[in-house]
């Protein structure tokens, strides 16, 4: 493992009008870090842009990750970028995966998606499926030839409700949040009309029975960077240059510096390492965003920096 | 490859002389082949890093949930309700382990760093206003953990003399039913129960570890069902485990006098010191898996349902993976051992044995210029753990 993992994709296909869906494998074949539903990636395309998606795909399946990907025409070009650009065999840089969204246990579940949000909520419906729990799908997009997968939603059967706006309007949440219900979660994903709606609904529920994500096509400002950039190590004061083939855990290894690491992949967080300056270009799987923010530590054995200097405590 | 063609033993992994010094038989067992069959309890051996390695990783291959012991919960009842982390797999894994890696990560342990090297300062300044020779196996091993980690879980004062057995029984239940899991039957039940009682919310204090999972389960993030049974995952996993970790590396400076002198140089190789004396001596041994259908590892098909015993301590030493894998070495990068184990379910404690670990060594290297060992010291033999009994050290004040 050098560096943020670097993924081929290996089948590119139409999965409604407006998405495609990505399927990633290393190029080695082997082993993907593990996520759980609800977790995403960041997708480092080649034209520079990153992005992040939610996996959708199958965790038992520990050699290839699914993402969906919407084209959003007023989006910054990455969406296109992949729609148009993107051929089976390219290679992607990927980043996490992250989990912001986890499923937590439940009696029962309502899921409430809106276009692509259905993606995160796709894996959380075959667990809940698979403990047993009571649950119930509310999709909603805007006609049935735009709405994603579901060809693989009718093996559930009356479970999934399909709500296409141009035969049935908007989903009617007062229907289904009329009853605040302890045993239930509530989980939605969509974008942010549908979300707003489903938190002013759920005002009367218990707290903590709602948890979603905001689907929102976050472009990140700065590109990830192709070009190498310096380490300063303010302990013994040295500088170690680090080039785009090798990890910042590696190059400061090869400077003397061991920095104590154990899965080289973002997840265990024993290469937490201090920075004292600069700005961490972040590519784990510990930590949330506002942890993200701080930028005062970064996992070096995946992580690496935005701008062209960064200062560790080592 | 068959069982009738993949080299097998009859010899007894859990015999009291392989546990007393097993070393000779993991060096057989990783020379004998990357899978090899263990007659005596009709299981499957990986000694090689590769292998153990790969089945650490496999949770959808290999799993869990059937046990990490020699009996087969899909065919026998577990002696006690199994662990929510160590003794399941996804999904049911996901969300108690989610929420113990926040609370015993890395970030969340910081506020607890100033406390614990203070501790272990008086502690070490304790011990060294008596006599040069001591017991470090209660003097420092048991003492320190026993000093900081109850503590920091929330638990009551009494009775804490119980972790210790409760911790030695459950390791010892994960190999077969011989005399040592026969000595630890007749208490098996008090201290669990014992244990049982901690665990509930009124029983723990409001700002350690035990609380936070609690507070969790107000979240829902847990059930209020989950928050004992991980609290009482911590108190199983978080004592024994700790005390001979650090009397693997006690016992490691005392009979390498040469890098005890480098940690005094270099007083932050306290961190590396540790996982490096974690893969030398692999306080963890062995733990087994469930093959979940016919998985191929190391060119062997193990058959779906087969026990397979993964031996960690032989992974860490062996030659195909290390250079001098018997030397306990500082110069050494130890990264990617497996003595925590790998993968989603390494060890979600380890940062806090890390830490307690660093403490102690680093308030050790500031006072004391050598250590040695005084004789062989004695071994403690249990079915999974490598420890010690009684470890005598010799030391002089810095």
């Amino acid at each position: 493992m050098e560096r943020a993992l670097e993924l081929r994709v290996v089948e590119k296909a139409a999965a409604s009008e407006g998405v495609v869906t990505l399927t990633l494998a290393r190029p080695d074949g082997g082993r993907l870090p593990d996520w759980a539903p609800g977790a995403h990636v960041d997708l480092i395309l080649p034209n520079g842009d990153t992005r992040q998606y939610s996996l959708c795909g199958d965790r038992w399946d520990a050699h290839t990750y699914r993402v969906g990907v919407l084209r959003e025409p007023a989006g910054r070009g990455g969406s296109a970028y992949v729609h148009d650009e993107l051929r089976p065999g390219d290679l992607v840089g990927v980043g996490g995966p992250r989990n912001n969204f986890p499923l937590v246990p439940g009696e029962r579940y309502l899921f409430v998606a809106g276009g692509i949000g259905i993606t995160p909520l796709l894996p959380m419906i075959r667990q809940a499926d698979l403990l047993g729990a009571d649950w119930t799908l509310v999709y909603g997009g805007r006609t049935r030839a735009s709405m994603a997968f579901l060809a693989e939603l009718e093996a559930y059967g009356e479970r999934v409700h399909v709500v296409p706006q141009d035969e049935f309007g908007l989903i009617d949440l007062p229907r289904w949040l009329a009853e605040p219900d302890p045993a239930t979660k509530v989980y939605c994903c969509g974008p942010g009309p549908l979300l707003d709606a489903v938190e002013r609904g759920c005002s009367g529920w218990p707290e903590h029975a709602l948890r979603t994500e905001r689907f929102v096509a976050r472009e990140q400002g700065a590109p990830a960077r192709s070009a190498p950039f310096d380490v300063e190590l303010a302990r013994t004061g040295r500088t170690v240059t680090v080039t785009p083939d090798v990890s910042v855990l590696d190059a400061v290894g090869r400077a003397g510096v061991e920095v104590l690491s154990s899965c080289r992949q973002g997840t265990c967080g024993t290469c937490e390492t201090d920075v004292l300056d600069g700005i961490p270009d972040h590519r784990d799987s510990i930590l949330d965003d506002a942890e993200r923010a701080a930028g005062d530590c970064m996992f070096v054995c995946v992580s690496r920096s935005l701008g062209d200097r960064l200062v560790l405590d080592l | 490859m068959t069982t009738a063609t993949i080299p097998a033993t009859g010899i007894d992994p859990f015999s009291p002389e392989v546990l007393a010094d097993p070393l000779p038989f993991q060096a057989w067992l990783r020379d004998a082949g990357s899978v090899v069959h263990l007659a005596t309890h009709d299981v499957y051996a990986f000694a090689r890093y590769e292998q153990v390695h790969a089945a650490l990783v496999d949770w959808q291959g290999l799993q869990s949930a059937a046990g990490v012991g020699l009996s087969n919960f899909r065919f026998e009842k577990p002696w006690r309700p199994p662990s929510l982390l160590l003794e399941a797999d996804p999904p049911r894994h996901d969300a108690p382990r989610r929420v113990l890696s926040g609370i015993l990560g890395p970030r969340a342990l910081r506020r607890l760093r100033e406390r614990w090297f203070a501790d272990a300062e008086r502690l070490v300044d304790e011990l060294l206003d008596g006599p040069d020779e001591f017991d470090a196996v209660p003097a420092l091993a048991e003492a320190f953990p026993l000093r900081v980690f109850p503590d920091a879980v929330g638990l009551g004062p009494d009775g804490r003399e119980n972790l210790l057995p409760y911790g030695n029984h459950l390791f010892n239940a994960f190999g077969p039913p011989n005399a040592l899991v026969e000595a630890g039957n007749g208490r098996a039940a008090e201290l669990a129960a014992w244990v049982g009682a901690q665990c509930t919310r009124d029983a723990l204090s409001g700002d350690g570890f035990g609380a936070a999972i609690w507070a969790a389960s107000d979240r829902g993030e847990i059930t209020p069902e989950q928050a004992p049974m991980i609290v009482r995952s911590l108190l199983s996993a978080g004592v024994d485990t700790t005390v001979h970790g650090i009397a693997a590396v006690l016992h490691a400076f005392a009979t390498h006098p040469e890098q005890w002198r480098r940690l005094r140089e270099r007083p932050d190789l306290a961190r590396v010191a540790f996982d490096e004396a974690v893969r030398w001596q692999s306080p963890v041994q062995t733990f087994f898996r469930t093959a979940t259908r016919d998985v191929e590892i190391g060119g062997t098909v193990i058959p779906d349902g087969s026990k397979i015993l993964m031996f960690l301590g032989a992974a860490n030493r062996d030659p195909r993976r290390w250079t001098e894998p018997d030397a306990f070495d500082l110069a050494r990068d130890p990264s990617g051992h497996v003595g925590f184990g790998m993968g989603l379910h390494q060890c979600v404690g380890q940062h806090v044995a890390r830490l307690e670990a660093e403490a102690l060594v680093t308030a050790l290297a500031a006072r004391v210029s050598s250590i040695e060992q005084v004789g062989d010291g004695e071994r403690h033999l249990n079915n999974t753990l490598r420890a010690w009994a009684s470890l005598p050290l010799r030391v002089h004040r810095a």
